[in-house]
């Protein structure tokens, strides 16, 4: 399971986790993120088989009051997307490290994860105000 | 965001504070969207009760020997309803039928009523209250920000407000009730009226007073199930009852008939303003309507987006969003086909998609 600890961090507030089991990259909402949009309503994923560039739009979460875009942390194919969210729109709020991942990657470039904020980088970087442009 | 202009504040600021309330910016109001969660403030308000400071919403004192007489010039409605006791909600009309504001009045005696206007709205409002006084013996004053309100809204509501001494027959108010009297130690007017769907009160007391008050209901009614609530809820709430906003569900340029309130329309009444306008309108038929949708599929429709009947493009949605009650998408929406029926098939535009949605009887929620 994904932890904070272990994970990478982009600029737009996505986790990504790089899974030995499944060699897949696990993609979800930070905590700030989730803390940021609030109640998650729905969430449009993107669809598995397509193939996305890093930092593209893919995706769309919901809360109440709006809508913010998701995006391919790095670049590859969309493997799966959890299905649970479709009738539990709430997991990220609840648990956006682990129930309430988004959906996984199968990287093109297993390496671009890397390219991404480590944890402290990200907590850093949520102190300054690029960090709140975005979500 | 923080903004460099200076909010104004409620006399509750600080009680929002205190409970980590999420502050925006509303017309220039510091006030709270939510303070644990839109979804849950929404739940407490149709299952037990919640607590919201309107306290932005301004009073407007209008009294006088032709207080009434004023008021009949001034709305479609019967003004003569406004006896002591009684509530109403109505709209003020420019002379095209157009809607300057919706707001409610109270008969506090027979020479003195309270409006309470919206925020935005507010200098707006007094300025055509003034210009319509003519030689009409009224006097107008503004009564907030002096006084501010809080709203206890919901089907616990009456329970929470019997539980302060004195208030045992008001909170058995019906509704469009009004009262003025004492209680929580201080002079304070009750109207049993909300913006939520459900029952419930608005209380009007002087600004020093309110901190109390709202301690007093929250500490009260928190085994009933009370929650402070902030603007994300009450957008919500008031979205399912079909319920106007005010500047974007209504405003100068369509009027009371367009937007589906004929009911509050006394057409025997003669000579207020808009009404040569809106019986024109009645005679010659609707060019437009305000329609309520409901997404059929999933997804989310936001305000503005555009409405497809039979794949023209018909409109598009004033307000819109996530109903948590009917977990479903719903929006409201003027569109230029007066003769739509609930069921009828409508496309809502989503990012560039067309979304399946169909008419809806308004509101789209009442509570049993």
């Amino acid at each position: 399971m994904p932890n904070p600890s272990d994970c990478r961090f982009a600029k737009t507030h996505e986790w990504a986790w790089s899974s030995d089991s499944d060699g897949l990259v696990w993609v979800g909402l930070s905590d700030h993120a989730q803390k940021e949009i609030g109640d998650v309503v729905f969430v449009e994923m993107p669809k598995i088989g397509s193939k996305v560039a890093a930092g593209q739009a893919i995706g769309v979460v919901e809360s109440v009051k709006a809508a913010f875009d998701l995006y391919a942390p790095v670049g590859g194919e969309v493997a799966a997307v959890n299905a649970e969210i479709a009738s539990d729109p709430a997991l990220p709020n609840r648990s956006p490290y682990e129930k309430g991942w988004l959906f996984k990657l199968r990287p093109s470039d297993p390496a671009q994860i890397g390219k991404l904020f480590d944890r402290v980088a990200y907590e850093a970087f949520l102190k300054t105000d690029a960090a709140h442009a975005g979500h | 965001m923080e903004s460099a202009t200076a909010l104004r504040e409620t006399p509750l600021v600080g009680r929002h504070r205190d409970l980590g309330a999420k502050m925006v910016d509303f017309h220039g109001w510091r006030l709270p969207i939510y303070y644990g969660g839109i979804l849950a403030e929404h739940e407490a308000v149709r299952d037990a009760c919640g607590l919201f400071d309107v306290s932005h919403m301004a009073q407007i004192e209008v009294s006088g020997p032709d207080a009434i007489e004023f008021w009949q010039r001034l709305i479609p409605t019967d003004a003569a309803k406004l006896r002591p006791g009684k509530a109403l909600y109505t709209h003020l009309l420019n002379e095209r039928g157009g809607i300057v504001d919706d707001l409610i009045i109270s008969g506090l005696a027979p020479d003195r009523t309270l409006a309470v206007v919206n925020a935005a709205t507010t200098e707006k409002d007094w300025a055509w209250l003034e210009a319509h006084r003519g030689t009409l013996r009224v006097r107008l004053r503004r009564l907030s920000p002096e006084r501010g309100i809080i709203a206890i809204q919901g089907p616990k509501a009456r329970q929470v407000l019997a539980m302060e001494r004195g208030l045992e027959g008001v909170s058995r108010m019906k509704r469009f009730e009004a009262w003025e009297g004492r209680a929580f130690g201080t002079e304070l007017f009750i109207s049993s009226t909300g913006y939520t769907g459900e029952e419930g009160f608005e209380l009007m007391a002087p600004a020093a007073e309110l901190p109390r008050i709202w301690d007093a209901l929250l500490d009260r009614g928190g085994g009933l199930g009370v929650k402070p609530c902030g603007l994300g809820a009450r957008d919500t709430l008031r979205l399912e009852a079909g319920y106007l906003l005010y500047g974007q569900d209504a405003d100068d340029d369509h009027t009371s008939l367009e937007a589906g309130y004929e009911w509050l329309v006394d057409w025997k009444k003669s000579g207020f303003i808009g009404k040569e306008a809106l019986m024109r309108q009645k005679k010659e038929g609707l060019s437009r309507k305000l329609y309520g949708l409901r997404l059929t599929e999933a997804g989310i429709p936001r305000a503005g987006a555009a409405v497809a009947v039979a794949g023209a493009v018909a409109g598009s949605l004033t307000s819109a969003g996530f109903s948590p009650t009917l977990k479903a998408g719903i929006g409201l929406g003027y569109l230029g086909l007066p003769g739509l029926k609930p069921g009828d098939a409508a496309g809502i535009d989503i990012r560039g998609r067309s979304a399946a949605a169909s008419v809806a009887k308004l509101p789209f929620y009442s509570h049993a």
